[in-house]
């Protein structure tokens, strides 16, 4: 039961009160870039999520058994974005040769996530948060279903907004960050959401 | 004096924050207090000067089809080091900026540099570059860490600006403020400058070379 507990706590509080846009900043260049329509940003979100959670699981057995024993945990930084790029590559080649009709709705986003500060973080933070495996993958599920989220009601915000005239000087990029920091507001709405179901 | 040109580009003209929209996301993140923004800047400013000087050195041993895993390469090598050294000697510092030291590395301003400029042009040149790309993006740290420490705290640097009558707003603390304080500074450039700011896309992107949907000129929604 406290197992359990212990994953949901991690899960709500990836998804609503510390979203990895919102209010932790990770990956905001495809956040501003790739949220024009809602296909595009559910695209990239269904890929950020899935690389985070490959990339966690991939990179706790690297930690924890190759770097830790040899006590080079100061090389994680380097190890980890090699793996990610690795990985990217690997999920690229082989959605592109057994799985075209998802290589040609996702594939297009992969190249763009090796650099997505998203996925290096959820790894580093799995390791500074201590987690065991299992809380590694929940915590990256979290982490990529609150991009998922926040990703699509962003770009329905952004629909609504170039239908609107907008002050000169704020067209473009600053109209953009004003409502980016509207709907985080929204999410502040959330805090303590987590403390108040699962009892702290 | 084309060297000076290099150098005087990156503060203003084409400041990578500001003007170019590159590493947004260290520039919301870090900059609730003008002092962390200060250290993140630098820090950074330290990371693209010393990649730009060894991939410049490096330009003609590198393939070009594993170009870009070797500048990561570089660069996380170079964070590793920074963040070491933080650790060490201002822990304050480092403790503050948590992940975002070692997230230094997939900042799209340094591969977006080496990709651009340092892979092509000789070492001064490059090293000028990387320090003019890097005070600029310290400045933009900084004004927008003192905007919001001002106002959501009545303080820059620590020190006491605000009269007392004029309450404090939290808000400008929380990240709601940092992407409100960052829409204005640029909205306020644009009129001042009276140019537009660079739209966020693929224009800008490190990753573009490898990118389909820019190849393919099917990249619609991140251009339009």
């Amino acid at each position: 039961m406290e197992l359990v507990k212990n994953l949901m706590v991690i899960l709500f509080t990836g998804i609503l009160t510390e979203n990895f846009i919102l209010t932790r900043f990770y990956g905001i260049c495809p956040f501003l870039g790739v949220s024009k329509t809602t296909s595009g940003a559910a695209g990239m979100g269904l890929a950020v999520t899935f690389v985070m959670i490959g990339a966690s699981a991939v990179t706790y057995p690297i930690y924890h058994f190759v770097l830790v024993p040899l006590h080079t945990e100061y090389l994680k930084t380097i190890c980890f974005i090699l793996i990610i790029a690795a990985f990217v590559q690997t999920v690229e080649m082989v959605l592109k040769k057994h799985l075209p009709p998802l290589y040609n709705s996702l594939g297009v986003y992969l190249p763009l996530i090796t650099t997505n500060c998203a996925v290096l973080g959820v790894t580093i933070l799995n390791i500074d948060n201590g987690y065991n495996f299992i809380e590694s993958i929940f915590s990256a599920l979290a982490g990529g279903i609150g991009f998922l989220l926040v990703m699509v009601i962003f770009s329905g915000v952004r629909e609504r907004i170039s239908r609107c005239s907008v002050p000169k000087a704020l067209e473009g990029t600053p109209i953009t960050l004003i409502a980016a920091s509207i709907t985080s507001l929204s999410f502040v709405g959330f805090g303590g959401i987590v403390d108040g179901i699962f009892g702290g | 004096m084309s060297c000076m040109k290099e150098f005087t580009k990156g503060l203003l003209k084409e400041n990578p924050s500001l003007v170019m929209l590159l590493g947004m996301c260290p520039t919301l993140a870090v900059t609730t207090m003008a002092q962390n923004g200060l250290g993140m800047g630098l820090a950074t400013t330290f990371v693209l000067v010393c990649s730009n000087l060894v991939i410049s050195l490096l330009r003609r041993f590198i393939p070009d089809t594993v170009r870009l895993p070797c500048f990561i390469v570089i660069i996380a090598g170079f964070v590793t080091f920074v963040s070491i050294m933080l650790d060490s000697f201002l822990p304050e510092l480092s403790e503050a900026l948590g992940v975002f030291l070692s997230l230094i590395t997939v900042n799209c301003i340094i591969l977006g540099r080496a990709e651009m400029f340092a892979c092509k042009n000789k070492v001064i040149p490059s090293i000028l570059d990387g320090l003019g790309m890097g005070l600029g993006f310290t400045m933009s740290l900084i004004v927008v860490g003192s905007v919001r420490e001002l106002m959501g705290t009545g303080k820059i640097f620590g020190f006491e600006i605000m009269p007392d009558f004029i309450e404090p707003m939290t808000i400008f603390i929380l990240p709601a403020g940092g992407f409100f304080t960052l829409g204005c500074i640029i909205a306020i450039l644009g009129v001042i400058t009276k140019k537009k700011p660079k739209k966020i896309g693929c224009e800008n992107c490190p990753s573009r070379a490898a990118c389909k949907s820019y190849a393919g000129g099917t990249g619609e929604e991140e251009t339009a």
